[in-house]
């Protein structure tokens, strides 16, 4: 049933690839109708100019434009004037109807998926949608023999990664996420440069032990620029794998937060040493590396003001958004957005930005605005950052299968698998043994181990390294290839592979089930109980300065973000209400 | 490993350190902590309490000094309250919100779980007779709510009765409806927060982890 879906979807594709190009517009025809334009490719023309994605698009364009084209066209030749009563209007189309066309693609893929119930239980969606772009590229490829489609690293950063990231960073259980900040940070800091530094020399020596061939020409700025991009974790990748999972949230919101984190890191490593790779190993002076630490503190700093900065305008707004409930949901999305380019506007790092955009604005929002619009933003963010996500793996298949692009060495990328896996277990080990000294609850074995496994790359270091410059960093093509296999690897093998490997380890799985009146109470009671034994044992620790914040936020941010009719309410009496429209609704639903 | 204090001497901390299983540098910061709110007198009395500075907007912290005065707290059959306590029962008190060590038995950890449990149960249980009526959880959601102001008993009511319908339906599943739930049991209360993680909800971190006993 699969395949033949699968088959479904590809005749489409192969038949417009194959009916190939006509001409482009209602230009002159010479080619009589039946004239195979399966060879027959024009030129993309510059006439469309945008970058990526639209271009490559372009070319296939003419997908659509079938022998009936041609015909017509050729009948326009014959009736020249006159009123016509049906016309093709595919150039004024072109381009929303090209992206529509993929939208539905991907999602009709997703609903075929999920027929066969044996099959998704054991392989993770990202896999299988990647499979489905290596399969779609490869016709692609055969039916045009040029690749068309790639993914376009100013498409993915400008619209594909905020999606997710945006969706991630405003649902993010705060309370968790601030709970474990002193593992995420360390993780995604000092884990991600170990990381980044330890691949990089080992690569060089490799290559002087000349495991890597001599064809590899990347001496050692390269490979530690190479370091940088592979080594950071993929917020995508384990959003889409973890999904499937269900761990425990502790152990999730470890790993997500760490692969969102590290976002400052790799940014500044990546930059750093693409200045360094352009001016030569030799002009490096130790200046530089200090201007290195300096750039990421203003990096990672910056990006989190810029987002705080921004989530305070999206309460501030939506406090007063009461006779515009419609749109409502509309600030939500665009400051959200606006945070992300903000800060790729000063080259601070985005995600950051938006993470803590969504973190800090999620409270005093979700407080402002109405139930529909609350529904409305929830929905829309999700199935966005779902459509973004399989589009994301769908063309990673697709630009795994473009040849031209990439150049393979068996040294390196064996090299780089094994390095990476090893480090990774490596330094989450080393970092887990010192976390355990100052954490409440201890990071076991099995913890370690999941999060060692769960270490995903994803689609973010291979448009990093798409985006390297071909003549500066010669080993581009071979850094390519290595990226294409480790991502492939983790998503793939690692996502296949880690919900067997959870089940055998038993680590404690997410009960998903939302809290009971009694847990809400209780929660509260605890940050009370809690605070006022620190206080009676004379100890400033964590409860003691949550509690400090909590009376900040009460008597300045509340005042200033809420609502006035909401400020007075509780958030227990808020909980409350919550549970039981909840149940009402959950009631009602069935 | 920091400086004892003068007195007590180090065989009294030996035997607390067995007791409550704080390490002996624990014993010593609480002692000086001890010695700060009592003014240097033995023993702790509830005024005592009320000059602490940052607990005072503290929602519950009648029921967090009366714990601290409840003799069910001490020991396992201790009964009603008392009016002071000494260094011993203050870290008999403490001890509750230690955390658990990395290498317990599963069964030390249940027992663990429910001594903490236990000791929220007779926080609840203020009239001491082993169940949480309807009143007195009231009591506790008013007070938690009580910080936020503006907000009438009825609303704490409807919280509190939402609450015991809640437990009621977990313990006892399906009632009659003239049947009347008396009030939440030990039990109850242990399967009501089953699913909650109090050892590391309810555990402050007390400075040093490491609970090596030297004495011997």
């Amino acid at each position: 049933m699969l395949l033949l879906g699968l088959m479904l979807l590809l005749l489409p594709a192969a038949g417009a690839d194959l009916s190939g190009s006509a001409a482009p517009h209602r230009g002159p025809v010479h080619a009589a109708p039946s004239a195979p334009p399966l060879l027959l490719l024009p030129q993309p023309g510059p006439q469309y100019g945008a970058p990526g994605v639209a271009l490559a698009r372009s070319a296939a364009e003419e997908s659509a434009g079938t022998g009936k084209a041609e015909r017509e066209a050729a009948e326009h030749h014959h009736h020249d004037g006159g009123y016509r009563v049906v016309q093709w209007e595919w150039s004024y189309v072109q381009t929303p109807y090209i992206i529509a066309i993929w939208l539905l693609v991907a999602s009709v893929a997703k609903i075929l998926f999920h027929f066969s119930q044996r099959f998704t239980t054991v392989v993770p969606e990202s896999c299988m949608l990647i499979l489905l772009g290596l399969v779609l590229g490869g016709v692609v490829l055969i039916a045009s023999k040029k690749q068309l489609y790639q993914l376009d690293p100013s498409l993915f950063f400008l619209f594909l990664l905020p999606t997710i990231v945006g969706d991630a960073g405003y649902f993010m259980p705060a309370r968790l996420f601030f709970d474990n900040l002193g593992a995420i940070l360390t993780y995604a800091v000092v884990g991600t440069l170990w990381n980044a530094f330890c691949t990089g020399f080992c690569l060089y020596a490799a290559k002087l032990l000349g495991i890597i061939d001599e064809r590899v020409q990347a001496d050692l700025m390269d490979f530690l620029l190479f370091g940088a991009l592979i080594s950071a974790v993929d917020p995508v990748a384990v959003l889409a794998v973890f999904e499937e999972v269900h761990v425990n949230e502790m152990l999730f919101i470890i790993v997500f937060g760490e692969s969102l984190l590290n976002d400052a890191v790799t940014v500044v490593l990546y930059k750093v040493y693409i200045s360094f790779v352009e001016a030569g190993a030799e002009n490096v002076q130790t200046a530089d590396y200090f201007k290195g630490v300096a750039s990421f503190l203003i990096v990672s700093i910056g990006g989190t003001l810029v987002g705080l900065v921004f989530a305070v305008i999206l309460g501030f707004i939506t406090r007063f958004t009461k006779k515009v409930r419609i749109i409502e949901p509309l600030f939500v999305f665009l400051l959200v957005y606006l945070a992300y380019l903000t800060a790729e506007l000063f080259s601070l790092s985005a995600i950051l930005s938006m993470t803590f955009c969504g973190i800090g604005a999620n409270k005093y929002v979700e407080a402002n605005i109405s139930q529909k619009s609350r529904t409305t933003v929830k929905y829309t963010m999700k199935t966005l950052a779902s459509i973004a996500e399989t589009i994301i793996f769908i063309f990673l298949g697709i630009s795994a299968v473009d040849k031209s692009k990439w150049a393979w060495d068996t040294g390196l990328v064996s090299c780089t698998l094994v390095f990476i896996f090893v480090f990774r277990a490596v330094g989450v080990v080393g970092q887990t043994w010192v976390l355990n000294r100052f954490r409440l609850v201890p990071l076991d074995k099995i913890d370690q181990v999941v999060m060692s496994y769960g270490g995903l790359r994803g689609a973010v270091a291979f448009a990093l390294v798409v985006l390297l410059d071909g003549e500066r960093v010669k080993a581009k093509d071979y850094f390519v290839a290595t990226t294409i296999v480790v991502v492939f690897f983790t998503v793939m093998f690692q996502g296949l592979t880690i919900k067997p490997l959870v089940k055998w380890l038993k680590v404690p799985r997410s009960t998903n089930r939302k809290p009971t009146i009694n847990e809400e109470i209780h929660e509260r009671a605890f940050d009370h109980i809690l605070t006022a034994v620190e206080d009676i044992a004379g100890l400033q620790g964590y409860h003691h300065w949550r509690d400090k914040w909590e009376q900040f936020d009460k008597n300045y941010l509340s005042k200033l973000l809420l609502r006035k009719s909401v400020y007075r309410k509780s958030e227990l009496w808020e909980a409350y209400q919550k549970i039981n429209i909840r149940d009402a609704i959950s009631v009602i639903d069935q | 490993m920091g400086t004892l204090q003068s007195s007590p001497a180090p065989t009294e901390y030996c035997d607390l350190s067995e007791k409550t299983g704080f390490s002996f540098e624990q014993i010593a910061v609480l002692h000086k902590r001890f010695k700060q709110l009592s003014h240097d007198e033995d023993v702790l009395r509830r005024d005592h309490f009320s000059e602490i500075p940052d607990l005072a907007s503290n929602p519950i912290r009648a029921e967090i000094i009366e714990a601290f005065f409840d003799q069910r707290n001490f020991s396992k059959n201790g009964k009603g309250k008392v009016e002071e306590i000494g260094f011993e029962e203050f870290l008999v008190v403490m001890s509750h919100f230690r955390p658990p060590s990395q290498h317990m038995t599963n069964e030390q950890r249940e027992n663990v779980r429910k001594e903490k449990l236990r000791f929220l149960f007779n926080m609840h249980d203020t009239d001491n007779d082993g169940t949480i009526t309807l009143e007195e959880y009231r009591h506790v959601v008013e007070e938690l709510l009580s910080r936020s102001g503006a907000l009438e008993k009825e609303t704490a009511k409807s919280i509190a009765d939402a609450a015991m319908l809640e437990v009621a339906s977990i313990s006892v599943g399906h009632m009659e409806p003239n049947e009347f739930y008396e009030g939440i049991t030990f039990d109850h209360f242990l399967k009501l927060l089953a699913g909650f993680e109090i050892d590391s909800k309810m555990s402050i971190r007390f400075l040093n982890m490491d609970t090596i006993t030297l004495c011997k």
